[in-house]
């Protein structure tokens, strides 16, 4: 998807009337479109060939790549560094933002780097805690939680000024997003939070995989009833399951995630599991479109990133568009050929 | 302790009372408090209020009590200190993620504003912790601000907007 203002890859669009930012993510979603976002695992590697390489995987297919932040609480190459190497490239980052290792000093100091890169989003989260990663020794942090921290980006956007109240001398352009799970207790309160995180400063939400239709069925009745759908953007959160073994596991290990049987039946009752586990996300994912106030899908395929086209492809959410991609710069050869060798 | 922080939950709405009763006397003694001088009474009082409320809560003396706003569940008792909860993690079962044998600290808040008057105020959001106050009488910072409000109050009558 071009636009007709594109500027040279790593350049920001202009910002649109009535914009936060000036990214593409914002515009797709205003615009009425149905967005995919994914998810990018940052590499254990300081080889920034390894995290071009896996944004490759998702060209034409996403319209903006989540650069994930010491998920689960283990140690890769940080958020802001695998933004910094791919905003250049022109891609659209989501970055997150964990309250789990760095206090508000380091966070703001993030926040103002991001968006001087070129990050036009950020995913506001508590974290994991230490416990669940590969340095349960680790000191956790937690000096903010996900709502303080939407709270504070939002404030030093549009009132210019840090937390402590100290004046900015440009502000960081954002489209602030925050994650939510209708699928775990209290069920009653989700919505609630969730209308506490719009009033906190989110824009956009993310939410945990969804196997279970009919509970986030329930859930966003609950969101159009007050009105939240109107307020906020929300894309679901979904992914491919390898095998009905890796289902068991996950629900049993990861916590946040719930997996009904059926779904477990389904793919145990299959010849090829891993088939399947993509057939399901594809069939979630139609299912999941039509709800009314549903704005997108976030595809989280760990360790199956390759499998994100053909779940995009078969499931058809994107209509016929091709989001932007590096290939799809046309302009200035020169440029052309340098985003070539990055990309080759 | 586990089990009383639970019991207190569980009667968030005499928790509630009691505390209204605590904030009444403290506000009708404050006179008598300024004369003694806060300072010299921060020491003891935040000995009491660290005892009463460590049995009562596990409270962990943040400085800045939430707690009639958290469904009479300390938040600081949450190993993620979130003050704004619940996370995504919590189990099926209600536990924590961090610490599988723990009650949600927010499940039990969200069902300690069940049962309070005032429980809607779990909707506020809560700003992040000030780690200056740590270990300071939260009661005492409570009445001189209602004292200091009304003082602002008294001038002009006619404005009364401090007032909660």
């Amino acid at each position: 998807m071009i636009y007709e203002d594109e500027p040279i890859p790593g350049y920001p669009l202009p910002i649109r009337h009535g914009h936060s930012s000036p990214g593409r993510l914002e515009r797709i979603l205003r615009d009425g479109h149905f967005a995919v976002t994914s998810e990018l695992a940052p590499p254990d590697s300081a080889d920034p060939n390894a995290v071009y390489e896996r944004a490759k995987l998702f060209d034409g297919y996403v319209d903006a790549i989540n650069a994930t932040d010491g998920s689960g609480a283990h140690c890769h190459m940080g958020s802001l560094a695998v933004c910094a190497l791919l905003t250049r490239m022109g891609y659209a980052l989501i970055m997150q933002i964990s309250c789990r290792d760095k206090n508000r000093i380091a966070i703001q100091g993030d926040i103002l780097g991001g968006a001087a890169m070129g990050v036009c989003n950020m995913l506001c989260l508590s974290g994991d805690g230490v416990q669940t990663g590969d340095h349960p020794d680790a000191k956790p942090v937690f000096d903010l939680d996900c709502m303080s921290l939407l709270n504070i980006a939002r404030t030093m956007r549009d009132e210019q000024t840090f937390q402590s109240g100290r004046k900015l001398e440009h502000p960081p352009r954002v489209f602030l997003g925050a994650a939510a799970n209708p699928f775990v207790e209290p069920f009653d309160w989700r919505p609630l939070r969730l209308a506490k995180k719009v009033e906190a400063g989110a824009q956009f939400i993310q939410t945990q995989y969804c196997y279970d239709v009919e509970r986030l069925k329930s859930y966003m009745q609950t969101i159009r009833d007050m009105g939240l759908h109107e307020k906020v953007f929300l894309l679901i959160g979904v992914g491919p399951l390898a095998s009905a073994r890796t289902a068991e596991w996950m629900r049993k290990n990861v916590p946040g995630v719930h997996i009904p049987d059926a779904v477990i039946k389904r793919l145990k009752g299959a010849d090829d599991q891993k088939k399947e586990g993509v057939n399901l996300c594809v069939d979630l994912i139609q299912e999941i479109k039509e709800i009314e106030g549903v704005n997108g899908v976030h595809i989280m395929a760990y360790r199956q990133e390759h499998n994100v086209p053909e779940i995009v492809e078969r499931s058809g959410v994107l209509n016929n568009r091709t989001p932007w991609h590096p290939k799809s710069y046309t302009g200035d050869a020169n440029i052309q050929t340098q985003m070539d060798q990055y990309h080759d | 302790m586990y089990r009383v922080r639970l019991w207190s939950t569980r009667h968030a709405r005499a928790m509630e009372l009691l505390y209204a009763g605590l904030e009444k006397t403290l506000v009708f003694f404050a006179p008598v408090l300024e004369l003694i001088g806060y300072e010299r009474l921060e020491k003891p009082v935040a000995s009491i209020e660290k005892t009463v409320k460590g049995l009562l809560f596990d409270c962990q003396m943040c400085g800045q009590c939430a707690l009639s706003k958290t469904g009479m569940s300390c938040p600081m008792n949450c190993p993620k200190s979130i003050r704004n909860g619940p996370c995504g993690g919590v189990r099926s079962d209600g536990y924590c993620e961090v610490k599988p044998s723990m009650r949600c600290v927010w499940v039990e808040a969200w069902d300690g504003s069940q049962r309070m008057k005032h429980g809607g105020d779990i909707s506020i959001v809560q700003v992040p912790v000030d780690h200056r106050l740590k270990g300071s009488s939260s009661w005492l910072r409570e009445v001189r601000r209602i004292q200091h409000e009304r003082e602002l109050a008294q001038p002009s009558d006619t404005s009364g907007q401090n007032s909660p």
